[in-house]
C-alpha cells in the first residue's frame, strides 16, 4: 500500500484514494491523420516500464477526482516527486542523483 | 541421464537416497554458442529443450541472472486450462495442453499434471452472458470448455456456497475437464534436467548485462557476469524483465510490468477436488498435492519491479474466498508472496522475431503463461531454428500493434491465473 501526496488537495493518503493512470508525458499527436502508424503505437502501446526511476500519472479519485504526475523509484516504490498536470516533467536523472537511487 | 524409473527408486532406497547424483550440470560458459536464450524459466527452459531435441540444435546456452524457475515460473498457482476466446489463443494454448498430456513421459520426470478440471464461475446476468460465449466459440475451435448450473458446481465442488443471499450468488459455472494443475518447479526442473542431457549449458547466477550488436544491426552477443559470451542467436525469455533486456538492444515494446502475489495456507487433507475461479470477485483456489490451499491474488495497479505487493491486494481476494467458501475462514495462511509479470494492452503473449536480426523474443505471458509452458517453448524454438514463425505462433507477433490485429484476451485473462 503506497501512501501518496495529492498536490491539489496537499494531503497524503492511502492508495486506495487513487488510481494510476500509468507512464506520464505521453503526448497525444497533434495532427492525427498525419501521424504514422509507427507514431500511433508508440502513443497507444509502447511504454518504457523502466526499472528505476520513472514518471507517472495519478488521480485522486476518493479526493478531488484531478489527475497529477508522480516520480516514483520502481524497485523500492519510493516517490521523489508529486507534481500537478501540466508541469514539465523533472529532470529524472537528477532527481534519483539526489535520492541515490 | 539417468533414467528414473521404479527399478532405479527401488535400487536407491538400499542408499537411503544419497547417491541419486546430480540432475543437470553447472558449466562455465563456452566462449560462443549457436542459441542464447536469456532466463532460466520454465519458457526459456523448455525452448532449449525443445531446440536440441526437435532441430538439432545442441550447441545452446541458457543463462538465468539467479537460480532455474526462481522467476515467475516458481511463483505462480499452477493452473493449467485452454479455454479463451479467440481461435488464435484457442490453437495455441490447446498446442500446449496436448504436450502436457505425456509431458512427464517425454521428460522422464514427474510434472504431476493433474487434469482435476477447472470452473469458472459466472455472478451476473453478464457473467453468464460471456460465459456462454466462450463456450460457443471454444467449442467452434475444438476447445473442451461446458456449463455447470448452480446445482452441478456444487456437485463439481462440495465446498462451494450456492446460497443465494450472498453478495455475489453462483449463478453457473464454464468447466474444463481438461484444465487443471502441475506441478511448476518440477517442471523447471524436468525442462533443465532434458536440455542439459541434450547438451545444452545452463548458466546460472549470470545476469545479461548487454546485448552486443554489429556494425549492420544484427546480434553478436551478450555481455553477462561472467563475461562476453557470442552467440548467432539470442532468444530473450525474461517475463517481468523483459523490457530491461530488450532495451540493451535498443527496443521498446508494448509492456508493463505488475506484481502479482498468491498465497498458500497451512496444509490440510485433501479438501478442495478441482480449481475454481472467479473473474468477477477476482478470486481463486485450488489444493496443492502437499494439502496447502492455492489462492492468486490480483496485480497492483502500477509498474513495480519490487517483486512484493499491496496486503489490500490480498485482503481483496480473501474476502472473496471466505464468502464463496466459507468453511476456509479459519484457515491459517503460510506465506505470500509476489512476482513480477509482464503484461500486454491486449492480454495476449508476444513470441516474435524483432526487428534485430537474430535477436527474438517471447514475452507478455503476464498473469497466465505457466499453462503455456510446454507449447510456448516448442514455438519458440521452431522461430528460433527457423528463422520464422510456426503457423500457431504467427499472429502472435509485435507487428499486430501496428496493424491492429490485436488478440484481445481480456475477459479470459480478466482474473490473474
Ligand atoms: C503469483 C503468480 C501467479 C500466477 N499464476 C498462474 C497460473 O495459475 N497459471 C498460469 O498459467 N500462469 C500463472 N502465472 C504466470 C506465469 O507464472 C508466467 O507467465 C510464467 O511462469 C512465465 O514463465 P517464464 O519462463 O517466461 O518466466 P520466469 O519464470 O519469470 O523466467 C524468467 C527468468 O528470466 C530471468 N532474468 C530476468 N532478467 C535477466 C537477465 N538480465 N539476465 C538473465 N536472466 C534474467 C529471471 O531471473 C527469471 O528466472 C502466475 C504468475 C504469478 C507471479
Ligand atoms: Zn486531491
Amino acid at each position: 500500500m503506497l501512501l501518496i501526496y495529492c498536490p491539489y488537495c496537499q494531503v497524503k493518503r492511502a492508495e486506495t484514494e487513487f488510481h494510476c493512470g500509468g507512464e506520464a508525458h505521453i503526448a497525444r499527436p497533434s495532427d492525427p491523420s498525419k501521424t504514422t502508424d509507427e507514431d500511433w503505437v508508440d502513443f497507444l502501446y509502447t511504454r518504457s516500464n523502466i526499472k528505476g526511476v520513472y514518471a507517472e500519472r495519478w488521480r485522486h479519485i476518493h479526493g478531488c477526482g484531478r489527475f497529477f504526475n508522480a516520480v516514483r523509484d520502481t524497485v523500492s516504490d519510493d516517490f521523489l516527486k508529486f507534481y500537478k498536470a501540466g508541469e514539465p516533467m523533472p529532470d529524472l536523472n537528477a532527481l534519483a542523483a539526489e535520492a541515490g537511487k | 541421464m539417468k533414467r528414473y524409473s521404479f527399478l532405479e527408486l527401488a535400487k536407491n532406497a538400499f542408499s537411503a537416497h544419497q547417491n541419486w547424483g546430480r540432475q543437470w550440470r553447472a558449466p562455465e560458459p563456452k566462449a560462443e554458442y549457436d542459441v542464447v536464450i536469456v532466463g532460466a524459466g520454465g519458457h526459456g527452459l523448455a525452448t532449449a529443450y525443445y531446440l536440441a531435441k526437435e532441430h538439432g540444435i545442441r550447441n545452446v546456452g541458457v543463462i538465468e541472472k539467479g537460480w532455474l524457475g526462481g522467476g515467475n515460473t516458481g511463483r505462480n498457482t499452477t493452473i493449467v486450462r485452454s479455454n479463451y476466446l479467440w481461435e488464435e489463443s484457442a490453437a495455441l494454448y490447446n498446442h500446449a495442453i496436448g504436450l502436457w498430456q505425456n509431458l512427464s513421459q517425454d521428460l522422464n520426470y514427474n510434472v504431476m499434471y493433474s487434469a482435476r478440471g477447472v470452473l469458472m464461475l459466472a455472478h451476473t446476468v453478464h457473467d453468464v452472458q460471456s460465459a456462454q460465449r466462450h463456450i460457443h466459440a471454444n467449442r467452434l475451435a475444438g476447445v473442451q470448455n461446458e456449463w455447470l448450473t448452480p446445482e452441478q458446481a456444487k456437485e463439481y465442488c462440495p465446498p462451494l456456497n450456492i446460497s443465494r443471499n450472498i453478495r455475489y450468488p453462483v449463478m453457473g459455472g464454464a468447466l474444463q475437464r481438461v484444465g487443471g494443475t502441475a506441478r511448476h518447479d518440477a517442471v523447471a526442473w524436468g525442462y533443465a534436467r532434458g536440455a542439459d542431457a541434450l547438451g545444452v549449458d545452463i548458466i546460472q547466477n549470470c545476469a545479461v548485462t548487454g546485448i552486443r550488436r554489429t556494425p549492420d544491426g544484427a546480434v553478436e552477443g551478450v555481455e553477462t557476469a561472467k563475461g562476453f559470451i557470442k552467440a548467432k542467436k539470442i532468444g530473450v525469455v525474461t517475463a517481468g524483465h523483459t523490457s530491461v533486456v530488450m532495451s540493451m538492444a535498443g527496443l521498446r515494446l508494448p509492456l508493463e510490468s505488475f506484481p502479482l502475489q498468491a498465497l498458500v495456507s497451512e496444509p490440510v487433507k485433501p479438501a478442495f477436488p478441482c480449481v475454481v475461479m472467479s473473474n468477477t470477485i477476482h478470486a481463486y483456489i485450488s489444493q496443492s498435492d502437499k494439502g496447502e490451499l492455492v489462492i492468486g491474488a490480483g496485480t497492483d495497479q502500477f509498474v513495480s519491479y519490487s517483486q512484493a505487493g499491496g496486503i489490500h491486494i490480498t485482503n481483496h481476494t480473501i474476502d472473496a474466498i471466505c464468502e464463496l467458501f466459507p468453511h476456509f475462514r479459519r484457515m491459517r495462511m503460510l506465506r505470500n508472496w509476489g512476482g513480477i509479470v509482464d503484461t500486454t494492452p491486449d492480454r495476449s503473449p508476444i513470441l516474435s522475431k524483432t526487428s534485430v536480426p537474430g535477436l527474438y523474443v517471447n514475452c507478455g505471458w503476464g498473469t497466465g503463461g505457466f499453462k503455456a509452458t510446454p507449447g510456448s517453448g516448442h514455438l519458440f524454438a521452431h522461430t528460433i531454428a527457423k528463422d520464422e514463425p510456426h503457423p500457431i505462433n504467427a499472429p502472435f507477433t509485435i507487428d499486430r500493434f501496428k496493424t491492429g490485429r490485436l488478440i484481445d484476451e481480456a475477459a479470459a485473462a480478466a482474473v490473474a491465473h
